[in-house]
């Protein structure tokens, strides 16, 4: 394997919006907010930053196409700006692509911004689009929902492990509540209401088996990281947040058209997963690890992320969900701030987001939802559908 | 000896009885009330007259070896494209060669009968596909509402060993209009009852059947069954009564649990007629509309060797009621109904790539490696096993007749559809290649991993901002 990344650059600042519907903000002043907070928690000016990348996914709904829009929002003086696009996962691109430059000695200081606004399309969920193949797709594919994709995990899933349909979904439902709970102790978090498993279970069917419940918020909001090499890292600020993994792994789509993929896991997760964890010379995740903060876009993924990711073993996360191990106060807590499902997915943002809360974790600045002591957190990000997917996975300490 | 070789039917999978379209327009016309016995077939939303034709078709070709075929007839009056080859799009779908020859008929109700006709007189180059379907539509509240039934039928005509031979044919053809469209007309105009029967059904078919008898030497009584197509029962029955059928003689006209389903009424009773037919009986088919046409079948031993003679009953025990009329109304586009901002999202399509894609998107073709015998779907250059990867070794395979077992599934209430929530989820063909498919004419209830898929023909999409429409098939369960 290659030498990796692990403990070459450090995060030095961070920005994030409080995310939520935002009728009457812009992309614009969603930007500019993540990126002031992430500015002066750096302790840097802007002219310090030597590249800077940008990750949106729904750019025909708001943003717009290139980089310009973040060189525009933020007034970035002629230095490079790019933009990244890979589904759900594209905050994660950004944070890779500017930590690599950083690594490779191209720059010094860089920026990551990731930012989504959806709610200005007139209807619930996300814009109806031509998720692969562009508009061959209409011709022959079903008109899916992200739920729908996800949904089809779910029967499978509980079909296999001979869950019934109360069972699974009370399993799914204790996901949502858990990530509810902590959401409502997250200040920023889109959806700041504890719900419990009852009114959960109730709710209406979005796509059999998933509720309302079982699906993330439909959220806008912004994110920004500002990365240096490590060894220069303290000299901004006593607790930088070091790199330990950055793994990207897209499916080849095997598993969507093959018969091979036995359809209640995500291979992809599972593929980036090993290379994260030998990056980072983790062995135990389970042990090893602080807290987690994965790609929950609805309870079923976040069900199997668990198992993925080797966190609990194959089939049986259901037992892990059952004894609160990934609650705040359990093992291995989870979605600390509430994830996508209560702090909200703006998709651009969501993988910055997410390092966001593992930063704010491991500086121990996490407020009332703060977890005792932590070194190490991992991000998982999923752009795509469980058979089709971009995976990126970031693990983070607050040592060298 | 040229006749029939394979027959095929196809009921939706929707009938509505007529009591609920009484119950609904009644207070508007009571005279309903008279015609509220018996059901009536209904399409379903993703259905048209090509999709049911092709339907029948397939459930006919399997016992056929599609590449004799060497020319496909397609009926109706009701055709989506009134300029673009129906048959085409047809012939396509049937995985037919681009070397068979289409031609549609259409205009007069007898068009059904019109191409069994031709397909007997070209008989001796090549199988013949007839396939006859309309999806008629009457005005709310009017008679023809309650009576128009959506259905198909098709035959594969040719020479040498038939289940029914084909003894003669007759035709008459006059201009009497007593039902007509033009192309503005969503709905079917008509004339007065009592002058259609009177002056034209119960004239017509009897000189049809004489006239055929005569030709072909023979008595009323030497026919074993007379199918011919209703106007409504009473008049049916009238007819029967005036040739001097006796109560065995007289197919059942099937208005009371399919309706009058035009072009395509004659071959439905007929292939009703062969299924519970036998060796020797003389089977007489008559189309009616602008005049009529007239065919004498005579049944052989081969009948015997019929695999499924129960179709029409298999496919009428398949049905679910539609209970409320406004769902109807809606299928029918009758109903100004609200589809929410998601549901007016239409994309442009783009006809370069259906054309392109024509292999995907119309014969549901795909690959197979010739390295690793995989089967895939849609073809690309590199196959999709990870243990084989060759570079272009795909020929061509396709997926339409192939059965498959339903790996997962779901039922989206988010996504836009005539008939929430959506069913998809992802087919694993037998013999292999999995993809992912709408799933049609059943419930979310009815559905379970791993149970067993058919193929089948459907519109997609209806784009009426550009008068198109968009094919491309669908899983369904079996019906027998």
């Amino acid at each position: 394997m290659a030498e990796g990344i692990k403990n070459k650059v450090a995060i030095i600042g961070m920005g994030c919006t409080k995310f939520g519907e935002h009728f009457n903000r812009s992309a614009e002043s969603l930007m500019v907010e993540a990126f002031q907070e992430a500015l002066e928690d750096a302790g840097i000016e802007k002219k310090d930053i030597d590249a800077a990348w940008l990750s949106t996914c729904f750019d025909e709904v708001n943003v717009g196409k290139s980089a310009i829009p973040l060189a525009g929002a933020l007034k970035l003086p002629f230095i490079p700006v790019t933009r990244v696009e890979n589904f759900c996962a594209s905050g994660t691109e950004a944070l890779r692509a500017a930590s690599f430059a950083v690594a490779s000695g191209a720059c010094d200081i860089a920026l990551a911004v990731g930012v989504e606004k959806l709610k200005d399309i007139g209807y619930g969920g996300l814009p109806d689009f031509s998720q692969l193949r562009g508009i061959y797709n209409r011709q022959i594919f079903p008109n899916m929902t992200a739920p729908g994709m996800f949904a089809m995990l779910a029967t499978r899933y509980f079909d296999r492990y001979g869950l019934s349909a109360e069972e699974g979904k009370r399993t799914l439902a204790k996901i949502s509540a858990k990530s509810h709970a902590n959401g409502a102790k997250t200040p920023k978090a889109h959806l700041r209401k504890a719900v419990d498993v009852e009114t959960i279970m109730k709710a209406p069917i979005i796509a059999w088996p998933l509720g309302l419940f079982d699906c993330c918020g439909v959220t806008g909001g912004a994110a920004a990281a500002i990365i240096v090499r490590a060894e220069i890292a303290k000299s901004f600020r006593p607790d930088p947040l070091y790199v330990k993994s950055l793994q990207i792994a897209v499916s080849p789509e095997e598993e969507y058209r093959y018969q091979q993929w036995d359809g209640t896991h995500v291979e992809t997760t599972c593929r980036c997963a090993a290379r994260a964890y030998e990056e980072a010379g983790i062995r135990n995740p389970r042990t090893e690890l602080s807290m987690f903060e994965v790609h929950d876009c609805f309870s079923i993924t976040e069900l199997v992320i668990y198992e993925d990711l080797m966190i609990s073993p194959r089939g049986r996360a259901k037992e892990d969900v059952d004894a609160g191990f990934f609650n705040l106060d359990g093992d291995l807590p989870c979605q600390t701030d509430g994830g996508l499902k209560s702090f909200g997915h703006p998709i651009g943002a969501s993988g910055i987001r997410m390092t966001y809360e593992v930063y704010k974790q491991l500086q121990g600045k996490a407020g009332d939802r703060q977890i005792r002591n932590p070194k190490l957190g991992l991000t998982h990000n999923l752009g795509g559908f469980p058979a089709n997917c971009v995976i990126g996975i970031t693990i983070w300490g607050n040592e060298p | 000896m040229i006749g029939v070789k394979a027959f095929g039917i196809y009921l939706p999978c929707y009938y509505i009885k007529r009591e609920t379209i009484s119950r609904s327009m009644g207070w508007f016309n009571p005279a309903l009330g008279t015609l509220a016995a018996g059901e009536k077939a209904v399409a379903n939303h993703d259905e048209d007259s090509t999709t049911l034709a092709v339907a029948a078709a397939m459930d006919c070709l399997s016992t056929v070896n599609r590449t004799e075929i060497t020319s496909l007839f397609l009926a109706s009056t009701t055709f989506p494209y009134k300029e673009r080859a129906n048959a085409s799009i047809a012939a396509a779908a049937l995985n037919l060669d681009s070397e068979t020859r289409t031609a549609e008929f259409s205009g007069a109700l007898k068009a059904g009968t019109a191409a069994l006709i031709s397909a007997v007189s070209e008989a001796d180059s090549g199988l013949k596909l007839v396939a006859a379907a309309d999806c008629r539509l009457g005005k709310a509240g009017g008679s023809q509402e309650a009576l128009f039934g959506d259905a198909a039928a098709a035959f594969v005509i040719g020479d040498g060993d038939v289940l029914a031979s084909c003894e003669g044919h007759y035709s008459l053809s006059f201009d009497f209009a007593d039902t007509r469209r033009v192309d503005e007309d969503q709905f079917v105009r008509t004339w007065e009852e009592r002058w259609i029967r009177e002056e034209g059904y119960t004239k017509f078919i009897p000189k049809a059947v004489s006239g055929l008898l005569q030709k072909c030497g023979m008595k009323t009584e030497d026919v074993a069954r007379v199918v011919f197509p209703p106007i409504n029962a009473r008049d049916h029955a009238a007819v029967a009564k005036m040739m001097g059928l006796t109560k065995d003689q007289v197919q059942d006209p099937l208005i009371a649990s399919v309706g009058l389903c035009g072009v395509a009424h004659p071959l439905l009773m007929f292939a009703n007629a062969l299924e519970r037919a036998r060796p020797g009986d003389n089977i007489l088919v008559v189309g009616y509309g602008s005049g009529c046409d007239a065919l004498l079948f005579l049944v052989t031993d081969a009948i015997r060797d019929l695999k499924e003679r129960e179709k029409i009953a298999k496919s009428l025990d398949f049905r679910r009621e539609m209970v409320d009329y406004t769902k109807y109304l809606s299928f029918k586009g009758m109903l100004a109904k609200e589809a929410g901002i998601r549901g007016e999202e239409m994309a442009a399509t783009s006809l370069s790539l259906t054309w392109r894609e024509r292999d995907a998107v119309v014969r549901l073709a795909g690959g197979k490696c010739r390295e690793c015998g995989t089967p895939q779907f849609p073809r690309e250059t590199i196959c999709i096993n990870p243990a084989c990867g060759s570079v272009g070794q795909m020929e061509d395979y396709c997926f339409s007749d192939k059965t498959g077992r339903l790996f997962t599934y779901t039922a989206d209430h988010l996504t836009y559809s005539e008939d929430p929530p959506s069913l998809y989820g992802i087919v694993d063909f037998d013999g292999g290649g999995r993809y992912w498919f709408d799933i049609a004419d059943c419930t979310l209830e009815s559905l379970s991993v791993n149970q067993s898929v058919q193929m089948t023909f459907r519109r997609k999409y209806k784009d009426k901002q550009r008068s198109l429409f968009g094919y491309f098939w669908k899983a369904m369960p079996f019906k027998y």
